[in-house]
């Protein structure tokens, strides 16, 4: 049984319909990454799985318990957890508070505070500052971390180096592999293709809404890879 | 001169009355960025429920908390739940022209239920009861219970807000509804447990206006109006400025008054225009989150 099912997912802002007809299937365990140029609808695929934009209940599947339909505040309980584009902590709360935010569902697992200033020690001194007061890479570890807090199976990332300089970005992918030996499967968005093929199992590739591509990092060529990313 | 400093101490006493009143107020906007107009009538509306229930029990108007809390509590949530959410959105507007409306409405019903007659809780000894403090100057026992009372709403609030799971996820909520529903917060009930903890504090508001002075169901908008000038005179965002704000308010009017009878609202009116120019942020701007 797949982690996550995408069953024919269609999704609209309105009247403008964003996704169109997606298939998708995750197993546990797996890195999978969703690359696209922007408005290929990467971000809004994360929102349904997230239950931020509606959608039919048969179009998700996750431990094959449907979730189409559901509220996101009821997903994240189910085990999906997501660290939104633009990392989006919360200014009234420090570091730890937003830490906190990420559990307040109360599911059980690895994940506790102290785990998380195991992961990235670097929080720990900045735990009582603002989260608006800190540099970006600190934020993206705050944010990380307060996902990490809510102990999901499925750990969604929306734009992961977005807006960070690259030794920062270096530093957060290392993490990766510490948060999947925790059983974490990671699903991530990402504009920076060289990143996300380099630490995925499997990568599907997005246009306009609809999937362009779906293969195995190592089996690509630069150009399938740009005829799905553009367009020919 | 005794009677001057007579005059300041009782504007600082019922200044904990009007941040009583606006506690609530600064809670509603803080956490819903919601203006809520039907304040002053909820907090007659608090004033009768006590009226009713002692009528119908006899019991004395601080005992009546005991029913009244309860029901603004649960009035409060149904109306954030039924009515309020659905005007929450990216406009001011629209919960501005709901809430007018429900003022209307409340003011109207209360009319219907009660008349237009002014109506009184009736303590007790302990209206009257005051402390000699030196010739000439005494502080009355009820301003000074009200102002501890308000005191310790705002440490109790200020407490929640900073030190509890809920009070962070009403300053999540406030700060970003979407991502707070990442988080697993449902908003729709967080919004309606704010509002129903801020009608609390207007129920306990209501109680201590009745038993302080006549009310009746036209009352209402004169306090919202000391509300909003205690809030904004505090800086939006700032619970123990609502405390501030109160107070220069209240000794504002008692010095009005004494300069001139006719004057007592009007100094206050003034005293808060003074500090909108001098200050247009409030005296202690969005401190909430120290």
């Amino acid at each position: 049984m797949s982690l996550l099912e995408v069953n024919n997912l269609s999704a609209f802002y309105g009247d403008f319909q964003a996704l169109f007809n997606i298939d998708f299937s995750m197993e546990e365990g797996e890195t999978l990454a969703v690359i696209g140029a922007n408005g290929a609808g990467k971000s809004t695929f994360l929102k349904t799985i997230t239950g931020l934009v509606d959608t039919e209940v048969d179009d998700l599947n996750y431990n094959g318990v449907s979730i189409g339909g559901l509220s996101a505040a009821d997903i994240v309980g189910l085990g999906i957890a997501m660290v939104p584009e633009g990392r989006r902590l919360f200014p009234s709360l420090n570091v730890e508070e937003n830490l906190l935010m990420g559990g307040y569902k109360g599911r059980q697992g690895h994940w506790t505070l102290d785990r998380i200033y195991e992961l990235f020690p670097a929080l720990i001194e900045r735990r009582t500052v603002p989260g608006t007061a800190l540099s970006g890479g600190e934020q993206q570890m705050t944010a990380i971390g307060r996902a990490l807090m809510a102990n999901p199976d499925l750990l969604l990332f929306d734009e992961l180096s977005l807006g960070l300089a690259p030794i920062i970005i270096k530093n957060i992918y290392e993490t990766l592999p510490k948060i999947k030996s925790e059983g974490v499967s990671v699903l991530l968005v990402e504009q920076d293709i060289n990143q996300a093929l380099s630490v995925s199992d499997r990568v599907y590739c997005f246009q306009e809404g609809r999937v362009s591509l779906n293969g195995l990092p190592n089996t690509l060529s630069r150009e399938q890879i740009s005829a799905a990313y553009f367009g020919s | 001169m005794t009677e001057w400093l007579g005059s300041i101490i009782q504007g600082f006493l019922i200044g904990g009355l009007y941040a009583m009143f606006a506690a609530g107020l600064a809670i509603i906007f803080g956490v819903m960025r919601l203006v809520n107009i039907t304040h002053g009538d909820l907090i007659v509306l608090a004033a009768f429920v006590a009226m009713v229930a002692i009528e119908i029990t006899g019991v004395n108007p601080f005992v009546s908390l005991v029913i009244v809390l309860p029901f603004m509590f649960v009035f409060g949530y149904v109306l954030q739940r039924v009515v309020l959410n659905f005007t929450l959105g990216d406009d001011l507007l629209p919960p501005l022209l709901v809430t007018f409306g429900i003022s209307i409405i409340l003011q109207n019903l209360l009319l219907e239920l009660f008349s237009a007659d002014s109506q009184r809780l009736k303590a007790g000894p302990v209206e009257t009861l005051s402390i000699k403090v030196m010739e000439g100057l005494e502080i009355g026992v009820l301003p000074l219970v009200i102002f501890v009372v308000a005191i310790l709403m705002i440490v109790i609030i200020q407490q929640l807000f900073n030190r509890t799971r809920l009070g962070r996820a009403f300053r999540a909520t406030s700060d970003d509804p979407v991502t707070a529903q990442l988080m697993g917060i449902n908003h729709n009930h967080i919004f309606a447990l704010a509002m129903a903890m801020a009608l609390v504090l207007v129920g306990i508001a209501g109680v201590f206006l009745g038993i302080r002075t006549n009310f009746d169901p036209s009352i209402g908008p004169s306090r919202l109006l000391f509300a909003f000038e205690a809030v904004i005179i505090g800086g939006l965002g700032s619970i123990w400025g609502t405390l501030a704000g109160g107070i220069i308010l209240g000794v504002a009017q008692n010095v009005g008054a004494k300069i001139d009878p006719g004057w007592q609202i009007l100094a206050g009116h003034i005293a808060f225009l003074i500090v909108l120019v001098v200050r247009p942020n409030g005296l202690f701007p969005r401190t909430r989150d120290e």
